[in-house]
Parts: C-alpha cells; sequence; structure tokens
C-alpha cells in the first residue's frame, strides 16, 4: 500500500500554493511514495530507545546578547519588493470576495 | 461586511440552560532592546520598514540567531505562572502565506513549549479566588504590521490593496494559553476580564513587557462554548480574535454566550470558527472557519538548535522575581490599614507605587493617601494626565507635610506650593522662600496688623469686649489682607484676646 495518495498531493500542493498538472501529479505521487518510504526504513533499523531528532549536530544553546546591530536602509528593504508604497510593500487586496 | 443582527439569548437566560466553557490564548510582546532571531531593534512606532535586517524579510542564506535575554523573559513568565520550566525546547515552523509574513512560516514552539502546567490564582472584585490553570506559555515571533488602503475606514473588506510595514516582525511574543476554564458560570465575562488584567499586571510588574493594550503589547484570543448545564462534553467553540482591551474582552465572552445560546436553543451547531470583535456594536461577525487553511504543517526549525535550560540558570532567574502583584496588594493593604474601599480606590487610580515611596520617605499612610487621591489626583484629572505622570515626587509630598506640620504654612497655601513645584520652581521649601508663602506668625508682624484693624474698627472691638467673641471674625479680613493671606488665624485670635484682656 502507498503511503502517499495522490489526494495527499494535491492537498500538499494547494497548502503550498503550486499549481501542478495532472502529469506532474501523478508523477510527484510516485516519487514522495519512495522518499517517505526510504524515509519509513530508519524506523526499522531505530530501536525504541533511539529518540526522535531533528539536530543531528549536539549542539544547544546557540544565543545572541540582546544588542542592536545594523539594520537595511530603505532603499535595500525595498529592492526586491515588486511594488511599493510610502516605503512600505505594497500587496493586492488580501481577503478578495470575502 | 455582513448586515446579519445574530440572535440573542438573555444572558441570565442562557446561563440557567448552559455552563459556559472559556479558554484564552494571550499574546504577550517582550519589550528586549533586539528582536527574538535578528538583532533589529524592537521599537513601537517608528518610520515603516526601517528596523529590518536579511532575517526579518527571510531572505535566503540568513540564520537566525536567538535572542538569549528574551528566553530568559519567556522563562521568568513561565515561572510567574507557576510553570514547569522545560530542560529542553525547540523551535518549529508554522507554515502559512500572509504577507505579514515574508518568511511564509512564523518561527514558533510547537509541541515543546518553554513553560506548561501552571496557573494563576484570579482574584474577582469581590475577592473570590478562582483557578486558572495554564496549558503553555511558548515563544514565537510577531508578525509584520498590514495597512489595508481604498476600503471602507482601513477595513480588510472591500480594500484595494495592503501596504506592509515590517517593523514588528520578529518581535518577540510568548504565547499564553490556558486550559478549558469550566465552572465560572454567570462569572465567565468578569472572569475574562480579570484574567487577561492579571496577565497584563505580572508582565508589566516582571518588567518584560511594555503591556499597553492599546499598543498590542498584549491580545486575547478568547474561546468560547456552551454545554447544556450539568453536561460533561464541552460544546462547539469559537475563538474571537484580537480582542484588545479589558472592557472588550468581558463584553466578547458575555456576547458569544448569548449569541451561542440563541444557536443552540433554535436547535442548530454551532460552527467552529473565528470570530472578529466589534468594539462598536459590540458584537462578533463570522470570519473564516477551521479548515485546511489551519494545516499548518509544523516541522522543527533546522536552522535554530534546541534550548535547554539547566537548574541553576532556571533557579538564578527565579531569584529575580518580584513579588507577586495580588500578594504585593494583600500586604500594602495590611501594612497601611486602608479600608476595603479605601485601598480598592487606591488601587484603581495606579497610586500604589507612588504611595508607598511617600510612605517610605516619612510620611504616614494617612498623610500619603490625603495627598495622592486628593489634590495630586484632581490636578491630574484638570491636566488630563495620568497622575504618574504629573511627576511629583515622594520628597516633595513629605516635605509640603512637615512644612505644615511645623505650621510654616497652612493646607491651602501648600496646594499652592504643590502647584509651584509640579511647574518645576523647585522643592516646597524653596518655593515657600522664594514667594513668600510662609504663615505669618511672629507677634511683631500679626501684633501690628491687629492693632491697625482694631483701630479701623472700633465697633467691632466694642462688640468683642461685650463678651461677643464671634465679632473677632471681623478682625480677620483685614488681618489677612494686611499679611497677604498667610497670617496665622488662631494666633491671630490668641493675639486681639491678649490686647483686649481677655
Amino acid at each position: 500500500m502507498s503511503a502517499i495518495s495522490r489526494e495527499d498531493v494535491v492537498h500538499l500542493a494547494h497548502l503550498a500554493h503550486i499549481e501542478m498538472s495532472d502529469a506532474e501529479l501523478d508523477k510527484m505521487t510516485g516519487e514522495l511514495d519512495a522518499i517517505v518510504g526510504a524515509i519509513a526504513s530508519v524506523s526499522e533499523v531505530a530501536a525504541s530507545d533511539v529518540p526522535a531528532t531533528s539536530h543531528p549536530i549536539p549542539l544547544t544553546n546557540v544565543l545572541r546578547e540582546d544588542t542592536v546591530g545594523q539594520t537595511l536602509s530603505i532603499e535595500e528593504v525595498l529592492l526586491n519588493a515588486p511594488d511599493s508604497d510610502s516605503d512600505r510593500f505594497k500587496v493586492p487586496a488580501i481577503l478578495d470576495g470575502e | 461586511m455582513s448586515n446579519y443582527t445574530d440572535e440573542l439569548v438573555d444572558f441570565d437566560t442562557a446561563l440557567d440552560r448552559y455552563d459556559p466553557v472559556l479558554g484564552f490564548e494571550v499574546h504577550v510582546e517582550l519589550n528586549t532592546k533586539t528582536k527574538m532571531f535578528s538583532d533589529a531593534p524592537n521599537a513601537f512606532g517608528d518610520a515603516p520598514n526601517t528596523n529590518v535586517t536579511p532575517v526579518d524579510l527571510g531572505l535566503p542564506g540568513v540564520l537566525p540567531v536567538v535572542n538569549k535575554t528574551a528566553v530568559e523573559y519567556s522563562i521568568l513568565i513561565g515561572l510567574a505562572l507557576n510553570c514547569q520550566i522545560a530542560q529542553k525546547c525547540g523551535f518549529a515552523r508554522k507554515n502559512y502565506f500572509y504577507p505579514d509574513t515574508p518568511k511564509n512560516f512564523q518561527t514558533s514552539q510547537y509541541d515543546d513549549p518553554i513553560a506548561f502546567d501552571g496557573y494563576l490564582d484570579i482574584e474577582l472584585e469581590d475577592g473570590e479566588v478562582f483557578r486558572v490553570e495554564i496549558e503553555r506559555a511558548h515563544m514565537e515571533e510577531d508578525a509584520g504590521k498590514l495597512t489595508h488602503m481604498g476600503g471602507a475606514a482601513g477595513r480588510i473588506q472591500g480594500a484595494d490593496y495592503s501596504l506592509v510595514d515590517y517593523n514588528r516582525a520578529g518581535v518577540p511574543l510568548v504565547e499564553i494559553v490556558t486550559k478549558p476554564i469550566t465552572g465560572a458560570g454567570k462569572r465567565a465575562p468578569e472572569l475574562a476580564k480579570a484574567y487577561v488584567a492579571a496577565v497584563r499586571e505580572i508582565v508589566k510588574n516582571l518588567g518584560v513587557s511594555d503591556a499597553k493594550m492599546e499598543r498590542g503589547n498584549v491580545r486575547c484570543d478568547a474561546n468560547v462554548s456552551l454545554m447544556p448545564k450539568g453536561a460533561e462534553k464541552f460544546g462547539t467553540r469559537t475563538e474571537t480574535k484580537n480582542v484588545n482591551s479589558l472592557r472588550a474582552v468581558e463584553h466578547a465572552v458575555h456576547f458569544e454566550i448569548e449569541r451561542h445560546a440563541a444557536v443552540l436553543d433554535s436547535g442548530a451547531k454551532i460552527v467552529q470558527e473565528t470570530r472578529h470583535w466589534h468594539e462598536d456594536t459590540r458584537s462578533t461577525t463570522s470570519g473564516r472557519p477551521k479548515s485546511d487553511a489551519d494545516d499548518y504543517r509544523y516541522f522543527p526549525e533546522p536552522d535554530l538548535v534546541p534550548i535547554v535550560t539547566t537548574a541553576e540558570w532556571v533557579e538564578e532567574l527565579r531569584g529575580r522575581l518580584p513579588e507577586p502583584p495580588a500578594e504585593r496588594r494583600k500586604r500594602l493593604k495590611a501594612e497601611w490599614g486602608y479600608a476595603d474601599k479605601e485601598f480598592r480606590d487606591v488601587v484603581n487610580a495606579g497610586v500604589l507605587d507612588e504611595i508607598e515611596q511617600t510612605i517610605a520617605a516619612g510620611a504616614s499612610a494617612a498623610v500619603a493617601r490625603k495627598w495622592w487621591m486628593g489634590e495630586i489626583a484632581r490636578l491630574a484629572k484638570a491636566a488630563d494626565k495620568d497622575i504618574a505622570d504629573l511627576g511629583v515626587s515622594a520628597a516633595t509630598i513629605v516635605e509640603l507635610n512637615s512644612l505644615i506640620e511645623a505650621k510654616k504654612i497652612n493646607d491651602k497655601i501648600a496646594r499652592q506650593v504643590l502647584e509651584f513645584a509640579i511647574a518645576g520652581e523647585g522643592t516646597p521649601s524653596e518655593i515657600v522662600e522664594k514667594r513668600s508663602l510662609a504663615v505669618v506668625n511672629d507677634d511683631d508682624a500679626l501684633g501690628k496688623a491687629v492693632d491697625d484693624a482694631m483701630a479701623a474698627m472700633p465697633d467691632v472691638v466694642e462688640k468683642i469686649k461685650g463678651g461677643k467673641m464671634q465679632a473677632i471674625g471681623a478682625l480677620m479680613g483685614p488681618v489677612m489682607k494686611a499679611t497677604r493671606g498667610q497670617a496665622d488665624a488662631g494666633r491671630v485670635r490668641e493675639i486681639v484676646m491678649e490686647k483686649l484682656g481677655l
């Protein structure tokens, strides 16, 4: 049984705001299923006494002092903005039609 | 915008049939110097997009680094809420698409909050104490500020476009989540207000937040559900977002109880959804239903390594905790001996600190209350300022009072001196000296003024000689005039009697 269905991929694409064609959905369903299957094999090796980990490097508490540093200039901040107005990013109406 | 008016059931009637269950998510903005994950300034009111670094914009290749002070403030909040502090916790990405976050995710904590399993004892106005259980307090970051343009009065509905300022993006937040609160019954709205007030007071007292609700430093989402009286299974809840004043929290809970009861009475079901609060109509309207949009696909933030708290670190922070506000009030009330109402008025006027300092500087509790709740409160009201912003020091009050006790000035002159002191003319003694305000009670000067008055009013003198003592009052006017109102009235009376051999 596949771990990832085509419906799962449609749902994920929707959540991620990625438009996908039928062909892409089919292809991705197979690929994601293979990836999930590969990852699942880790569970077969790891015994229950191995805690789940998200950070393999044994590093903790990378902290900085609360000291103000350099900020960007307005020009730098807005450099990649598709549109701006009054030193602010201009974006399309958000709740269109609600 | 919907013009639909919800059916409501009268509050008392609703709670004859249903038990309310409450839950709160309170967001507290920390007042660190810099943001949660970047060294941009954390400041309110600056020009748009001036407190922004590449990290705040989520530019490719940036590396966030956690603000140590923000972690410590979060632990302090957890301790003040009687929480356990996680020995190890981490950050997670909460993924959503909205222009207030340029990264397309909010860095937050998911299944391992820094603080959990706490409680807060909430004292209601009549003294009844209600324990609210705290589920968790976790660290996260604030979003940018959107301004909706082209619609009516800055509303999102009907807007043509929006402008985004990322100064607030990345400001450290602590989100405090309660467990479901049952058993409040008809006191639910009052408890809601008191709970948020208590959280605000605690973070202000800790010094970790400016705690100004009108600036959004403390923001509340209020969850309400109803279940038939005696039931144990909770009803479907609604979450009223961003209820940002204490009064609004109380009103929002009140409104939602009335609305839920009407829906349930009609046999319909409550839709699990967010609600928007409208201060003008004191009502809520439907926001968005809980749906796929709430599938945030949390996953561990790969760029931030876990936070480990040692017992030494936590205990060092515990040592920094100030006296809890509720305990302090209890102690001060006992120490000062104020009556219940007197003390409540002092608390409501927000002058506990001022009175405490004035007493510490040497005044009696009664004298301190007389000044802060009397003349100073009056002047603040006249100037439309908060009492604390008038700039009256405890030392000024103590000095004024000792001038009165030494009979150098009377109450009336003291009030004038206070006004001059507020205007920055110096200490009370300096003002009395400079403006020659000292009460005239040296007998030479007074004696001369009395002689003049008696010479000018022989008929009055005859009356006094004839035993009509109240006639002395007629001499008081000219004497006061001659001494510019600074004569000690009691001494004048004595001098008149001495001169007439009475």
